[in-house]
C-alpha cells in the first residue's frame, strides 16, 4: 500500500493516515457483527423448531391455511382502528393541550381550574385504560342517553381522550417549564400581555420541543384504540378474536400483530429521528 | 424642568440579598446613562426594576413625575414606553427576524404587516441588517441578533431604552457594529440607560456615568470626572481593574 | 335436585357392574390420572348448563351430562376431577389439563382442524335476546323486522356467523366478550337484540337482562348447519373413540333427552322466527 509509505499526505492526494485505519476499524467491526448476527439467526432457526412442542405451536400460530383466509379481513377491521385513532388524535391534542394551559394559570381567579387540571391529570394518568373505557362506554349511556349518543363509539372515543390527553397534558407542561424564563421576560418587556405571551413565544416552542414525546404517547394510542373492542366495536383485535374462535387457531392474532407493526415500526422509527434530531441541535 | 425617568430610594431584595439599596437617580429627557461597576452591583437589577421587569420594595420610579412603581399598577402600558434590551438577546427562536420585530407591534397596537414592513426595512437597513430581514436567529451572528434586538425593542416607539450589557455575550470584533448602532440612537435623541462594561464607550458618549457598588450609586457625575478625577477610594480601584 | 342426583346415583350402582368391565377398559391408561377423569368446565359456569357455577354437584345439564358421560366410562363420582379453563386455554398447544372440555363448544369443520370434538351432546336453537322495550317498539319475529335491529353476540361464539349469514342486519353487530358485556350494552341502549343459544337466553332474560324478553328462535332443526355442542379434546386424543361410545349409548338409551328434559324443559314456546 503506497498511502502507508506516505506518512504527511495532502488531503487531496488521497486517504489520510487516520482515515485509512478508521475505515480497517469499521471493516472489522462489521465483519464482527455480521459473523455474530448470522450465528444467532442460525441458532433460532435450527433450536426453536427441535423443541418438542414445535410443531403443535406451528400449527396454532403460524398456520398458513388460516392466516391466507383471516388475513384480507383482519386489514379491512384495521380501517376502523385507523378512522379512530383519526379522530381520537385532534381531540387528544386540543384537550391535552386545554388541560395543560390550566396547570399552568396563574391568576388567582383561575386557582379552580388550576386544580382541575391537577386532579384532571392525576385521576386519568393512575387509570388503566381499559377500566376508563368500561365505565364511560357502558356507564355514561347507561344515564338513558338516546340513540345515536349512547353509542360505543362516541364514549369510547371519550374514554381515551380522557386518558391520552392527561399524559399529553403532562407532556406539554414540561414542555412549557422547558421555555427559559427570559423568552417570557423578552415578551413582557414588549409589552405583550401574558395571554398572547403563552399563544406566540411560549407554545409555538414548547410544542416543538415535545413533539418526538408526543410522538411516542400517539404511537401507543394506536395501539391501545383495539381496547375499545371491550364495549363492542368490531375493530382489528376484536376480529382476530372472532376468527380466533372459529378456526380454534391463534394465527390471526399473528396477522394483528403484522398489521400493528406494519404501522407502529415507522411511526417510533420516526420518531426516534426526530428525537435525535432534536438531541443534536440541543448540543 | 422635572427628569423623564427618576428613582427615588429603590429598594428590591431577592430572598436574603438585597440587591439595591435605596437608589436616586434621575435621567433627562434625550440623556444617556451608563450604569458601571462590578458584576452583582446591581445593574442588571436596577434596570429591570426601571421597566417593572422586577416589582420594587420600596421607593418609587417616578415616569413624567407619574409614579409607575406603585404595587398592583398593570406594568403593561409602562413597558411600552420603556423599551429593554438583554445580554444574551432573547430573541424568539421560532421566528424570522422581522416577525420577532413585528410580533408586539402587531399584537399591542393593532398594526397590520403591512404597515409595519416599510419601516422595519427602513430600521433593517439603517442598522446594516437589510438582507437579514427573514433570517432565523440561529442564521444570525451574534452581533447581528443584538441588533435584532434592538430593533425589536425599538418597534414599540418606547420614549426610554434600556440596555443590559448588551455586548457582554458578544465576541470582541462584533462589539462595534452594535455600540455604532447605539451611537446612531444617541444622535437622534433617544433616551437611554446603559449597563456597561464599555468603558471607552462611555467616556465618549455617555452624559452622565454612575458608579455602582453593592446595590448603591456610590459615586455619579459626566464622565470626564468620574473617569478622571473619582472621589471614592472603591470606585478608583475598579477603575484601576477595567481601565 | 336431589331427585336427579338419587337417580343418577341409583344409575351408577345398577350400571356399573354391567358396564364397568367394557367401558372402563375403553379409557384405561387413555386419562391424564389412571382412574380419574378430568372434566374442564367455564369460569364461572354459567346457568343452566351448571346450577351455582358448582360442576361436582351434578346439577345443571352439562353437569349431569358429563356425569352420565362419566358413569359410563366407567368413572364413579369420585373419580371425576372438576377443572376450569378459557376457550384460550382449552385451544392452546401444548399438554391439556382436563381429559374433556364441556362449556358449550360449537362444533365446526374450521374447529376440528385443531382440536377433536366428541360426538354432539345437544343439539341448540339459537334465540334472540331483547328487552320488552325493543319488542314494545315494535319489533317482531320476523327477518325483516330483525334485519333492522341493532345487534350484538359474544365475540367468541358460533351465533356470530348466523348472525351475519341469515340475518343479515343492516348495521355491524357490536361484540363483547362475554354474556355480562352483552347485558351492560343492552342496558345502555346500545344493541337491542343479541343472538345466544336458546336456554342462555332463556335464562338470560328471565334472571339477567332488566325487563328482558325473547323474540323469537332459529330452530335447530330448520337450519342447515344446526348448532350442536361436543366435548373438546386434544387433536388426536385417544379417548375419542370412549368418549363417543358413551355419548352414543346416552343418546340411544334416552337418558340424554331425559337430562335434556330435566334441565331446559323450558325451551318450548318461544316463537320461531319466520
Amino acid at each position: 500500500m503506497s498511502t502507508q509509505d506516505r506518512p504527511a499526505a495532502s488531503p487531496a492526494a488521497g486517504p489520510t493516515r487516520r482515515e485509512v485505519y478508521e475505515a480497517g476499524v469499521r471493516r472489522r467491526a462489521n465483519r464482527i457483527a455480521l459473523a455474530s448476527t448470522i450465528a444467532v439467526v442460525l441458532a433460532l432457526v435450527i433450536l426453536i423448531p427441535l423443541a418438542p412442542g414445535w410443531e403443535d405451536v406451528k400449527r396454532a400460530f403460524f398456520n398458513g391455511r388460516v392466516f391466507a383466509a383471516t388475513f384480507p379481513g383482519l386489514v379491512e377491521a384495521f380501517v376502523l382502528n385507523v378512522m379512530i385513532f383519526a379522530w381520537s388524535a385532534p381531540l387528544i391534542a386540543l384537550t391535552g393541550l386545554g388541560i395543560a394551559l390550566c396547570r399552568d394559570t396563574r391568576s388567582p381567579a383561575l386557582f379552580p381550574l388550576r386544580l382541575f387540571g391537577v386532579a384532571y391529570t392525576d385521576i386519568f394518568r393512575g387509570l388503566p385504560v381499559v377500566l376508563v373505557i368500561y365505565i364511560i362506554g357502558f356507564g355514561v349511556p347507561g344515564l338513558g342517553l338516546p340513540r345515536p349518543w349512547n353509542s360505543p363509539y362516541i364514549w369510547g372515543t371519550l374514554a381515551l381522550v380522557l386518558v391520552y390527553s392527561a399524559y399529553v397534558a403532562e407532556v406539554l407542561r414540561s414542555g412549557i417549564d422547558s421555555i427559559h424564563q427570559s423568552q417570557r421576560a423578552a415578551a413582557a418587556s414588549l409589552g405583550l400581555s401574558e395571554r398572547d405571551t403563552m399563544r406566540y413565544v411560549v407554545l409555538p416552542q414548547a410544542i416543538r420541543n415535545v413533539v418526538p414525546a408526543n410522538m411516542n404517547l400517539f404511537i401507543a394510542l394506536q395501539k391501545d384504540v383495539a381496547l375499545l373492542s371491550f364495549i363492542g366495536p368490531v375493530e382489528i383485535f376484536r376480529q382476530a378474536g372472532v376468527y380466533k374462535s372459529l378456526y380454534a387457531n391463534f394465527t390471526p392474532y399473528v396477522g394483528a400483530a403484522l398489521i400493528f407493526l406494519a404501522l407502529t415500526i415507522p411511526a417510533t422509527r420516526y420518531a426516534d429521528y426526530l428525537m435525535n434530531k432534536q438531541n443534536r441541535e440541543r448540543s | 424642568m422635572t427628569a423623564k425617568l427618576s428613582l427615588r430610594g429603590v429598594r428590591k431584595r431577592f430572598g436574603e440579598v438585597e440587591v439595591c439599596k435605596g437608589i436616586d437617580l434621575d435621567v433627562d429627557e434625550g440623556e444617556m446613562v451608563c450604569l458601571i461597576g462590578a458584576s452583582g452591583s446591581g445593574k442588571s437589577t436596577l434596570l429591570r426594576c426601571m421597566n417593572l421587569l422586577e416589582p420594587v420594595d420600596d421607593g418609587v420610579i417616578l415616569l413624567d413625575g407619574q409614579d409607575i412603581s406603585e404595587p398592583g399598577l398593570d406594568p403593561q402600558p409602562v413597558r411600552q414606553k420603556i423599551g429593554i434590551v438583554f445580554q444574551s438577546y432573547n430573541l424568539f427562536p421560532h421566528m424570522s427576524a422581522a416577525e420577532n420585530v413585528m410580533l408586539a407591534p402587531r399584537r399591542v397596537y393593532g398594526q397590520s404587516r403591512e404597515e409595519l414592513r416599510p419601516k422595519l426595512a427602513e430600521m433593517f437597513g439603517r442598522f446594516g441588517l437589510g438582507d437579514r430581514m427573514d433570517h432565523y436567529p440561529d442564521q444570525l451572528s451574534g452581533g447581528q441578533q443584538q441588533r435584532v434586538a434592538i430593533i425589536r425593542a425599538l418597534a414599540m416607539a418606547p420614549q426610554i431604552m434600556l440596555f443590559d450589557e448588551i455586548t457582554s455575550a458578544l465576541d470582541p470584533e462584533l462589539v462595534g457594529e452594535v455600540l455604532d448602532v447605539l451611537r446612531d440612537l444617541r444622535g437622534q435623541g433617544m433616551t437611554m440607560v446603559l449597563a456597561t462594561h464599555e468603558m471607552g464607550f462611555a467616556r465618549e458618549l455617555a452624559d452622565k456615568v454612575c458608579f455602582l457598588d453593592a446595590g448603591r450609586i456610590l459615586e455619579q457625575g459626566p464622565p470626564d470626572a468620574l473617569f478622571n478625577a473619582p472621589r471614592e477610594d472603591r470606585t478608583k480601584a475598579f477603575l484601576a481593574r477595567v481601565l | 335436585m336431589k331427585l336427579i342426583s338419587t337417580t343418577a346415583m341409583a344409575l351408577a350402582l345398577l350400571t356399573s357392574a354391567a358396564y364397568a368391565d367394557g367401558h372402563a377398559a375403553c379409557a384405561a391408561g387413555k386419562t391424564l390420572t389412571d382412574g380419574t377423569l378430568t372434566i374442564a368446565t367455564g369460569n364461572p359456569a354459567y346457568y343452566p348448563w351448571v346450577m351455582n357455577d358448582a360442576p361436582e354437584s351434578g346439577e345443571g345439564f352439562e353437569a349431569a351430562v358429563a356425569y352420565a358421560i362419566a358413569d359410563k366410562m366407567g368413572f364413579d363420582a369420585d373419580s371425576v376431577t372438576w377443572v376450569r379453563t378459557s376457550f384460550d386455554e382449552a385451544i392452546q398447544p401444548g399438554a391439556k389439563n382436563f381429559d374433556f372440555n364441556m362449556q358449550q363448544y360449537s362444533i365446526t369443520p374450521e374447529r376440528e382442524e385443531m382440536v377433536d370434538f366428541s360426538l354432539p351432546y345437544y343439539t341448540s336453537a339459537m334465540a334472540v335476546l331483547t328487552t320488552q322495550g325493543v319488542v314494545d317498539a315494535g319489533a317482531t319475529a320476523t327477518l325483516d323486522s330483525l334485519k333492522g335491529l341493532k345487534w350484538g353476540a359474544v365475540a367468541t361464539t358460533t351465533g356470530l356467523p348466523m348472525l351475519t349469514n341469515v340475518i343479515q342486519p343492516d348495521s355491524d353487530p357490536l361484540l363483547y366478550n362475554d354474556n355480562a358485556d352483552v347485558n351492560a350494552a343492552i342496558m345502555a341502549g346500545q344493541i337491542d337484540a343479541a343472538l345466544y343459544d336458546l336456554p342462555t337466553a332463556l335464562y338470560l332474560s328471565a334472571v339477567i337482562v332488566e325487563n328482558g324478553a325473547l323474540l323469537g328462535q332459529f330452530p335447530a332443526e330448520l337450519s342447515e348447519t344446526p348448532d350442536q355442542f361436543g366435548l373438546l379434546m386434544e387433536e388426536g386424543s385417544a379417548l375419542k373413540e370412549c368418549v363417543d361410545a358413551a355419548i352414543t349409548a346416552l343418546t340411544d338409551s334416552g337418558a340424554l333427552a331425559a337430562i335434556e328434559a330435566q334441565w331446559l324443559a323450558e325451551a318450548t314456546g318461544v316463537p320461531v322466527v319466520q
